[in-house]
């Protein structure tokens, strides 16, 4: 391989490609032709850098330059400037690294990746996701070597078990436990499965893990497979992810090429074959007996367990099922030893998290946190707090399984059991932050919207108790409702938990119990006051003129699509509650903010 | 649900030849039915009911089952979509942001309902399952055009590049 003077390593994640990145990557291919340097510099796109908020993204190597919001038409420059003058282009760079006038800081120590500790994300937007070259480069496939050679599968369960690595997808079952029960089901055959159907709205850790270092997930489930005796991978994933599935594949194949996959691998007399199957848009197939059934060709409903897939799976047999981020961890902890991994994290949760933080908070984006670290850091350290200077009211974790944690917890730790006693969950790790302008009773009807739409409608207290649920809050947020709705809410909550079949109706009703127990106040004030604190839900405003605002131009009663505003030029308007349909066109044309909602 | 408008079915025999390769690619594997349905759906767009027959033929499968099948999945329609297919995420980070309000906007000047097609089978309109691309939030999708960091004032001059 030739060696290059420099590298510009442009993030080629879902976030930065939405925002133009492979626009920027055939122009600086353009540019650098253009200076003769094509053979000097070269050009690599990755997977995500986790800053999605400031993409698209370019690191120049050697320097580390770090710029971010970058357009085509910035690079002529960078190349001109940066790569061929050495001169670094200060107006594009990332302002955090930026220390004074000749120097800036390494990404490490800028806030929002200080923090960080990257074990599952360890070659993300470090490598070339497409190069099997790279990642071997970087000490990919020494763990399988190390594995195959060294230790009985046996001995890689231990160690698994001895990590203290639990399931990253949400429920934290002790994943060397889950590769025991597989390994000592009785059968002729077994699968090992990857769950990469990231369905929690707002959580995408998975697919940056499968977009930027697909072959960390193959190698790993090959381990797996060695571990608890089977020859045969699925990977499920979503179809909305077009280019994690693609990356995969090319994986697929470049691993089947190099002998990685397939037959007799490392002479070891171990066969693994992987095959991808993709999902069709049902967020219940997230639950690993619906995938399975999904898997086999079939409408994706859950199935009861026991009997567990370890021991009647896929195509009723055995069968281990792990997450991607579970995956993404294996080779690290084979590599390092569990001694290791269990140095980092809590008592009882060992390792890192991976968290997509989104909502209102400044570095929307992706950040691996070592257990423990609090919500308060992740917020207000490596987020960048919340933005217009607005209040934080809660984070939302777990998505529609999960719940909320309230300002007053923010300090809490986060590790699977602190936040399943604070009535939220760990989920896959979609963290939505909300500030003052959320109301909570919208919140928890957007998730059992979700949930009503989602229930498979195999078991009655999901398929109809939750549409009761989704019934009642719309009736709260609408104000035909009474405190005895509230109680009865809160009964079918805890009747639908013990009732339903499989996780997604156990846990619909979490959005609703959470928000009622930290945010009771604000389910009386819609039914009570028939107000809406936030001043989100449409039925309960009325929008109103402030007379000493007013100048009286005409422009609302003109732009008002039901003729509800009158006045006399020049003079206040006012306007007519009653054929008022709350549509907001008046506030938004109002030049003097004379409009206000209450 | 309320009755879609749907254009009569048409096949050419470039389709209908690529769909058996699909099939026979497939026949035998286990859980062949979903892979054959993407790939159909990519073929034509759509699966309609004359798409299910021919791969219920083809596989042996029940049509009650492929039927089942079919609708229980978003990701299938047995409705064409438009020229442009506008799909706006609806995750909770879009949500957030604000994609609800972005949805009534289009809806309001498509004059279609989530899931529709407008009558010149030119614009349909999707609400989507989170696609990931949070940092941008609220995004809206069309085709494989990407808008990101949008409010309702976007919406018209997007529609307006697209209705030209």
């Amino acid at each position: 391989m030739e060696l290059a003077r420099g590298h510009v390593l442009v993030c080629g994640g879902t976030g930065c490609t939405s925002s133009g990145s492979n626009n920027i990557i055939e122009q600086f291919e353009k540019s650098l032709a253009e200076k003769g340097l094509q053979d000097e510099i070269k050009v690599v796109r990755t997977g995500c850098f986790g800053l999605c908020a400031l993409g698209p993204i370019v690191i120049v190597y050697p320097e580390g330059a770090f710029y971010s919001l970058v357009t085509p038409e910035d690079v002529p420059e960078i190349v001109e400037e940066h790569l061929l003058k050495g001169r670094i282009v200060k107006r594009l760079l990332y302002k955090e690294t930026v220390v004074d006038d000749d120097n800036i800081k390494s990404l490490n120590e800028v806030d929002f990746y200080k923090k960080q500790q990257r074990i599952a994300l360890v070659n993300c937007g470090v490598i070339n996701p497409e190069s099997i070259d790279e990642y071997i480069a970087f000490g990919g496939y020494s763990a399988l070597g190390k594995v195959l050679s060294e230790m009985k599968p046996q001995d890689v369960i231990d160690e698994i078990k001895e990590s203290g690595l639990r399931g990253r997808g949400g429920g934290g079952f002790p994943t060397g436990l889950k590769w025991q029960f597989t390994a000592n089901a009785q059968g002729d055959k077994k699968y090992v499965a990857c769950n990469a159907d990231e369905g929690d709205p707002g959580a995408f850790m998975d697919r940056s893990i499968l977009e930027g270092d697909p072959h960390s997930l193959i190698e790993a489930m090959a381990i797996a497979a060695y571990a608890v005796g089977a020859d045969e991978g699925y990977v499920y994933i979503r179809a909305e992810y077009p280019i994690a599935v693609n990356r995969l594949r090319i994986a697929i194949e470049q691993a089947k090429e190099y002998g990685l996959l397939g037959k007799n691998i490392f002479d070891s007399g171990f066969n693994f074959e992987l095959d991808i199957r993709l999902g069709a848009g049902a967020f219940v197939c997230g639950e690993e007996t619906a995938l399975m059934t999904s898997i086999e060709g079939h409408r994706g409903e859950p199935r009861p367990r026991p009997p567990f897939p370890a021991v009647k799976g896929l195509f009723g047999k055995p069968t281990l099922l792990n997450n991607v981020e579970t995956y993404a961890n294996i080779t690290a902890i084979i590599n390092n030893g569990a001694e290791w991994f269990k140095t980092i994290g809590t008592e009882s949760s060992k390792g890192t998290k991976v968290f997509a933080v989104g909502g209102k908070i400044n570095n929307t984006g992706l950040v691996e946190i070592p257990m423990g670290t609090t919500l308060r850091e992740i917020v207000y350290e490596i987020g960048g707090g919340i933005p217009n200077g607005k209040k934080f009211k809660a984070a939302q974790t777990g998505g529609p399984s999960g719940g909320c944690i309230p300002a007053n917890l923010i300090d809490t730790p986060i590790d699977y059991d602190s936040l399943i006693s604070i009535g939220s969950m760990m989920g896959s790790g979609g963290l939505i932050v909300m500030d003052e302008d959320t109301c909570m009773v919208d919140i928890a009807k957007f998730f059992l919207e979700f949930t009503v739409d989602e229930s498979c409608g195999k078991c009655a207290p999901c398929r109809i108790g939750t549409k009761r649920l989704l019934e009642i809050l719309n009736k709260i947020t609408s104000g035909n409702d009474t405190l005895e709705d509230i109680d009865r809410l809160e009964q079918l909550c805890y009747s639908i938990k013990n009732a339903a079949l499989c996780g997604l109706g156990q846990t619909a009703p979490n959005p609703i119990l959470s928000t009622l127990k930290y945010f009771r106040d604000e389910y009386v004030a819609h039914v009570v006051d028939k107000k809406c604190p936030a001043g989100v839900c449409k039925a309960l405003l009325s929008y109103v003129i402030e007379p000493d605002k007013c100048k009286g131009c005409s422009l609302c009663a003109k732009k008002c699509p039901v003729g509800a505003i009158e006045g006399v030029v020049k003079n206040p308007f006012t306007i007519d509650t009653s054929k008022c349909i709350k549509c907001g066109v008046c506030m938004d044309s109002c030049k003097f903010g004379a409009i206000s909602k209450r | 649900m309320s009755e879609i408008k749907a254009p009569a079915f048409k096949d050419t025999a470039e389709q209908s030849a690529k769909l058996q390769e699909v099939i026979a690619k497939y026949k035998g594997t286990d859980g062949a039915l979903i892979p054959v349905l993407h790939e159909a759906q990519e073929i034509y767009g759509y699966i309609p009911y004359e798409v299910q027959q021919k791969i219920s033929d083809g596989l042996g499968v029940p049509m009650a089952e492929i039927y089942g099948v079919v609708t229980f999945y978003t990701q299938f329609s047995i409705y064409p979509k438009g020229e442009y297919k506008f799909a706006v995420c609806l995750g909770t980070a879009c949500y957030v942001k604000g994609a609800g309000d972005i949805i009534e906007k289009i809806k309001d000047r498509l004059g279609i309902d989530v899931g529709q097609c407008t009558d010149d089978g030119k614009f349909s309109l999707d609400a989507t399952r989170c696609i990931g691309a949070c940092g941008l939030a609220p995004v809206l999708t069309v085709n494989d055009d990407v808008y990101g960091r949008l409010t309702v004032d976007d919406i018209d001059g997007i529609l307006d590049k697209y209705m030209n």
